[in-house]
């Protein structure tokens, strides 16, 4: 352990005579005496390679394997052998995002790119180097619709997000005087007629989710103009895997779109990391967070990237930054750079549509062969929420025993959901033998 | 145009050329030369309304972003949409470039801002 604490107690001992201290606990002299930890650390002696290799097998045995049918923003995705090979290379696998604007020429392309292929599939024209994943994306969207309009303190959201989403809203913004006001759903979606009531010359945006939190897609269509003619941004979070066939973000007049990049080539892993993406239009390009990658050439004349518009980020100047957020998800982003460039444009869209049919496939059997019903009777995407005659929490243990993760109680994801409703996301990983066994699986567990 | 001693400034290096009960607004000499390239100005809303010191816009240069403060209370009634595309223009000539120009409310606050003399002796002492 020595070897990881390399100052000698001279150094130490120098180290805070310069800085004026006597002792390392009166570093910590700001830290309330109560929540300070006084007894020593009840750590295990260490352990060889071999035993510590061991003992985390021993854990890891005890995962349960099953057939993901779980969603709700994190999804089991067919992921390409050349995501692995190119995040696993040491280049990028070791290397901390830029700060120096010129150098990391790679590492900068490639954050280039995945900002060009958020533009294209969001059809808005500026993105940034990504955000931490789609919650804080939503948050920092809001944020910025917040300080690109004047005299306004007000966020309108509609309560078929994300339950995470609206808790990260509250975190950001309990204590800054912006009020964050819910819509109301109807029948499984945004009731859209509640907008316009709910509009006043203080409300800075509107931020929406389709597909949303049950699945469901919800129709925009005049909602962009309404929020516009009052001076209020329209902010659309959106599963990218969607947008391969369904309309995007810019298509419906959002000003800013935002959402997850975890379907494109991330592993559920344990709920993270996962990618924020958020585009916009180009007004707001110089309020936008965090970094941006543009292109430009050398003095040589030769293609080059750079860190560019930097005067609005906080390791600039601090209190003119448009937000704290000066870091981003570099490597998970590269491996949505590198799974859409391998799928291609093509290949997305037969994706989103294989998604989109499979899912469609499954309900209908449910409902056909289970005699199950839907939450509502609204078009959805790759998810749908099952209406179930018990709680939904004691079928999906019961599915788990059998190996098939049932999807996602929304009872646990937010008390506020009945508890009977169970979200059921279908990939296209998921095939038709998985699907019978799900139906099987699900029949048995209601006797 | 006039030069710069017939200008009104406010120590946030703004100034103020008045016509009848409209007031242009730039940044002076001195500020642009503190700020380095001008590369971007955010061009204001038409019809918003100031109140004399609040922020109306920013501006960048390739050292940091600033603040553009309205000099007196109004509303904005004209803007230098030049300056999208040209914003070098506040370097070249930063007298002869407004940013934005103000109806004015109340012109005797145009009594607290600073002759060009008094401005020189700010940014000396600065």
């Amino acid at each position: 352990m020595f070897s990881y604490l390399p100052h000698t107690d001279e150094e130490i001992k120098q180290m805070l005579a310069d800085i004026g201290v006597e002792s390392i606990d009166e570093l910590f002299a700001d830290i309330p005496e109560k929540i300070q930890f006084k007894d020593t650390l009840q750590l295990p002696k260490g352990k060889s390679e071999h035993e510590v290799y061991s003992r985390l097998e021993a854990m890891a045995k005890k995962n349960t394997q099953g057939v993901s049918f779980l969603g709700a923003g994190i999804y089991d995705h067919i992921i390409p052998s050349t995501v692995g090979a190119i995040m696993g290379r040491t280049e990028f696998a070791t290397s901390y995002t830029p700060y120096q604007p010129e150098i990391s020429q790679g590492v900068l392309q490639a954050i280039f790119e995945f900002q060009t292929l958020m533009n294209e599939i969001t059809s808005l024209p500026v993105s940034n180097a990504s955000l931490y994943d789609g919650h804080t994306a939503a948050s920092e969207a809001c944020a910025l619709a917040v300080n690109s309009t004047r005299k306004t303190d007000t966020i309108l959201y509609s309560g078929t997000i994300h339950p995470y989403t609206k808790e990260v809203l509250t975190t950001y913004f309990e204590d800054l005087g912006v009020k964050l006001v819910e819509l109301p759903e109807k029948e499984g979606v945004l009731d859209a007629g509640s907008v316009k009531e709910h509009l006043t010359p203080q409300v800075a945006a509107l931020l929406v989710q389709s597909p949303n939190i049950y699945g469901n897609l919800e129709d925009y269509t005049g909602i962009a103009d309404i929020l516009h003619e009052n001076k209020s941004l329209f902010i659309i979070s959106s599963n990218p895997m969607s947008l391969g066939v369904l309309k995007s973000q810019g298509e419906w007049g959002a000003d800013i779109a935002i959402g997850d990049t975890q379907p494109f080539g991330l592993p559920a892993y344990y709920g993270g990391p996962t990618v924020g993406y958020i585009a916009a239009s180009e007004k707001l390009l110089r309020k936008m967070p965090g970094r941006i990658v543009g292109q430009t050439v050398d003095e040589e004349g030769k293609r080059a990237y750079v860190l560019t518009l930097q005067a609005r980020e906080q390791h600039i100047k601090r209190e003119r930054a448009t937000s704290n957020i000066c870091s981003n998800q570099a490597l998970a982003a590269l491996g949505t750079t590198v799974y859409l460039s391998t799928v291609g444009k093509k290949g997305l869209e037969e994706l989103s549509a294989q998604n989109m049919q499979k899912a469609h496939h499954l309900a209908e059997k449910l409902q056909k062969e289970a005699g199950l019903e839907l939450l509502s009777n609204q078009p959805f995407f790759n998810e749908f929420t099952l209406k179930l005659p018990s709680e939904a929490a004691e079928v999906a243990d019961k599915m788990e025993k059998e190996g098939i993760f049932a999807g996602v109680v929304l009872n646990k994801l937010d008390p506020s959901y009945p508890k009977d409703l169970l979200t059921v996301a279908v990939t296209e990983k998921r095939t038709a033998e998985e699907m019978e066994k799900y139906v099987r699986s699900i029949k048995g567990a209601l006797k | 145009m006039a030069g710069p001693e017939n200008l009104k400034f406010q120590k946030s290096h703004e100034w103020a050329r008045v016509e009848g009960n409209i007031a242009y607004v730039g940044i002076s000499d001195h500020a642009q030369e503190e700020l380095g390239d001008i590369v971007f100005v955010e061009i204001p809303e038409l019809d918003d309304e100031f109140e004399a010191g609040e922020e109306v816009t920013n501006i960048e240069s390739v050292k940091a972003a600033s603040p553009i403060n309205a000099p007196v209370s109004g509303k904005i009634v004209k803007v230098n949409e030049e300056l999208e595309d040209t914003p070098e223009l506040i370097n070249q000539k930063p007298y002869d470039t407004f940013i934005f120009a103000i109806e004015m409310t109340d012109s005797s606050e145009l009594d607290n801002l600073l002759s060009y003399e008094d401005y020189q002796k700010v940014i000396e002492e600065e």
